[in-house]
């Protein structure tokens, strides 16, 4: 995120490489409900992202000594498989997943009424199939939808999405080129109902100004991806009638 | 705070706020205004708005609105007949895997054999399946588990299956009517436990049929098409004389 000057990041015509305006997002797709045998699952393609979550639980919590007594732990485990990026990625966690897995859990207990189930655990597996910058907020994503497919309760369907900097510009929903050789990424989770943030973090620079509109395109582009979660958990489920 | 536009309950307020029709809901979609309604189980009230926390159907009953989730954990209650299994065994208990959030607990004074201290094991293992009734349930979530009643014992052959907790009553049926079909046709015998666990006993070919009815009852019991994708499925029963 340092800023390389010799790389053109936007176009002639004002904009961006890959031909989309600043505020416009790669195109997303949602399925709920992918793997059999988890109690949710969910798939999100947002651009060349591919991030699968798969929830199980509420269960018992192992070790005991992991329980709280007054409400669940949502544990967490992202993943980046070893073929989603061109360079081989060395199984197992690292680092950067420790962080993800983390944050992503932390956000999510914001949103799970952790409170229905004392002393016990939800898990969440976050599989990054194939990576283009953003895979933290397709895995968000993906995991709030393989979360209500799972049937657990929550006070909102918390949706992941990015803004950030490139040649002075701000912009939607970074790429690899701009994720790599833009001045600034900010990726956030949002509560599109009650406008709430649930996790937020920074790498790089912003002014004020530019913090204001960066969070203006993501709460704009979180209704669009609220949508189509809300559609992927209908899809799923039309034909029923209880 | 420029953008900070979305308020709660400004979405989908204009549609099933009198609950006249079933409709789908997401966790956190409004329901409808709070004021003279009750909050039933699956919502919540936040700001004079009703919004669901789960995704399931709206219901609205004596001024109550709630949401029929469409998944769900099974939460214990006491005197439910459930189909466990042993997940750990101690000197003087057994600790069962119920199918929910939390292991069941099964007192070696609430067993059906007289049990000598240490000798838990030898009456019950590891994944050993019983049926066994929920005595109590306090307000920690501690469940305990009883074997002693009519018909509770240890299940030694057979096989158990899971369904969906919220399809059970479409198992069932009206008056226990579809489940008791389904024993006619596959010659078997079916319990079918509050914690959707099915366990089934029986011939090859009639426990062959009597799963896919089950699988049925996963993939499809929610869909207003499972009756007819029953019959249809009746009609290739080994009893029927096609196999």
């Amino acid at each position: 995120m340092g800023g390389y000057g010799d790389v053109q990041l936007l176009r002639d015509d004002g904009l961006r490489l890959d031909g989309r305006k600043f505020d416009e997002m790669r195109p997303i797709t949602i399925e709920a409900g992918i793997l059999p045998a988890a109690d949710g699952s969910a798939m999100v393609t947002h651009g060349l992202n591919v991030a699968v979550a798969a929830v199980y639980g509420p269960m018992e919590a192992h070790p005991r000594k992991i329980q709280r007594q007054d409400r669940a732990v949502i544990d967490v485990r992202y993943n980046m498989a070893p073929f989603s990026t061109s360079d081989r990625i060395r199984p197992g966690f690292n680092r950067r997943s420790r962080e993800i897995s983390k944050v992503i859990a932390e956000a999510l207990e914001s949103v799970v009424l952790v409170e229905r189930y004392p002393r016990s655990k939800i898990r969440v597996e976050i599989e990054i199939l194939t990576a283009e910058a953003g895979t933290r907020c397709a895995g968000l994503t993906a995991a709030a939808v393989a979360l209500a497919d799972a049937g657990i309760p929550m006070r909102d369907l918390i949706v992941g999405v990015a803004s950030g900097k490139v040649e002075d510009t701000v912009v939607l929903d970074l790429d690899k080129a701009e994720d790599n050789y833009g001045q600034a990424d900010l990726p956030v989770g949002i509560l599109p109902n009650t406008g709430e943030v649930a996790f937020l973090q920074m790498d790089g620079d912003l002014s004020p100004d530019e913090f204001n509109l960066a969070m203006e395109y993501n709460f704009k582009a979180a209704t669009e991806i609220h949508d189509i979660m809300v559609d992927a958990l209908k899809r799923r489920y039309e034909g029923g009638e209880n | 705070m420029g953008w900070r536009f979305a308020t709660n309950g400004e979405k989908e307020m204009s549609n099933g706020q009198n609950g006249a029709e079933l409709r789908l809901v997401t966790p956190g979609m409004a329901i409808g205004p709070s004021s003279g309604m009750r909050v039933g189980s699956g919502a919540l009230a936040q700001n004079d708005t009703i919004i669901a926390t789960r995704l399931g159907w709206v219901k609205q009953l004596n001024n109550t609105v709630s949401v029929d989730p469409i998944n769900s954990a099974y939460m214990p209650r006491s005197g439910d007949l459930i189909v466990a299994t042993v997940a750990e065994v101690r000197n003087n208990l057994w600790f069962m895997n119920v199918n929910g959030p939390f292991q069941g607990l099964l007192p070696m004074s609430l067993a059906p054999w007289k049990v000598e201290f240490g000798a838990a094991r030898q009456h019950m293992g590891i994944g050993d399946v019983v049926l066994a009734r929920v005595q109590e349930v306090d307000e920690c979530h501690n469940v305990v588990l009883t074997m002693k009643g009519v018909g509770l014992r240890r299940l030694n052959q057979g096989s158990v299956h899971s369904v969906p907790i919220t399809n059970i009553d479409r198992l069932r049926g009206e008056g226990n009517a579809t489940i008791q079909r389904l024993r006619e046709v596959c010659d078997c015998r079916i319990i079918v436990g509050e914690n959707g666990r099915v366990w089934v006993d029986g011939d090859a070919e009639g426990m062959a049929w009597a799963r896919q009815a089950l699988d049925l009852v996963q993939t499809s019991g929610h869909k207003n098409t499972f009756e007819a994708e029953l019959s249809a499925l009746e009609n290739n029963a080994p009893k029927n004389g096609d196999a």
